[in-house]
């Protein structure tokens, strides 16, 4: 929601001090929430964007939508974890799927009629 | 490029998602696309595509979504600078 000008400050007051080098990524205004409301996360009583995060693939498609209310902040090993699953998915065409807590080295899924009812076989969640 | 870097004043949606051939544009703005006509985001589909001011490692900048297509990209919304979370 902030302006270009409160990112440069923020960026260079506070968060080069969490992050070496600085945010490494742009910092977007939506001033008026124009994208926030396109995107689902504008709130028109606070006027500001909420917690919005989304993972878009190389051909332009959401993969995931993940919206939060503002006091609680979101986890990044959590969305890493996505992206990698989303680019295993993509890497073999969908033959390989990513089953709940999946994380990359463990067994992938691969759907067809061998698996139904024998997924308890192949996939043990801890 | 450089034209559309000086003439993106505030963030806008173009009303499509990424990679659709831009509609006709217009130079006022009542004839703009209004928002409640414009492509709204959905798991699945294809991102609403837009135009924004930036700041990116000490320059200001615009960020057009769709160049950024045959790359992932993660785009994150949050209430304000300087907040606590």
């Amino acid at each position: 929601m902030d302006s270009i000008f409160t990112h440069k400050i923020w960026d260079e007051e506070e968060l080069s001090k969490m992050v070496d080098g600085g945010i490494p990524f742009p910092m977007i205004s939506d001033g008026a929430g124009h994208l926030g409301k396109v995107y689902g996360v504008y709130d028109e009583n606070a006027g500001v964007d909420i917690r919005g995060r989304f993972i878009i693939d190389p051909d332009g498609v959401v993969q995931a939508m993940e919206i939060l209310t503002p006091p609680v902040g979101r986890h990044l090993d959590e969305t890493i974890r996505q992206v990698q699953a989303f680019q295993h998915v993509r890497k073999t065409k969908g033959a390989e799927v990513c089953p709940s807590g999946w994380h990359p080295g463990d067994p992938v899924l691969k759907p067809g009629p061998d698996l139904v009812g024998k997924v308890w076989k192949v996939w043990k969640p801890k | 490029m450089d034209q559309d870097k000086e003439k993106v004043g505030c963030a806008r949606p173009t009303g499509s998602v990424v990679g659709a051939s831009p509609k006709e544009k217009s130079s006022k703005p009542e004839e703009q696309p209004k928002e409640e006509s414009m492509v709204q985001v959905k798991a699945g589909g294809k991102a609403p595509d837009f135009q924004a001011p930036a700041y990116h490692q000490g320059k200001f900048t615009s960020v057009k979504l769709s160049d950024y297509l045959g790359k992932w990209v993660l785009l994150c919304f949050y209430p304000g600078d300087f907040t606590f979370v």
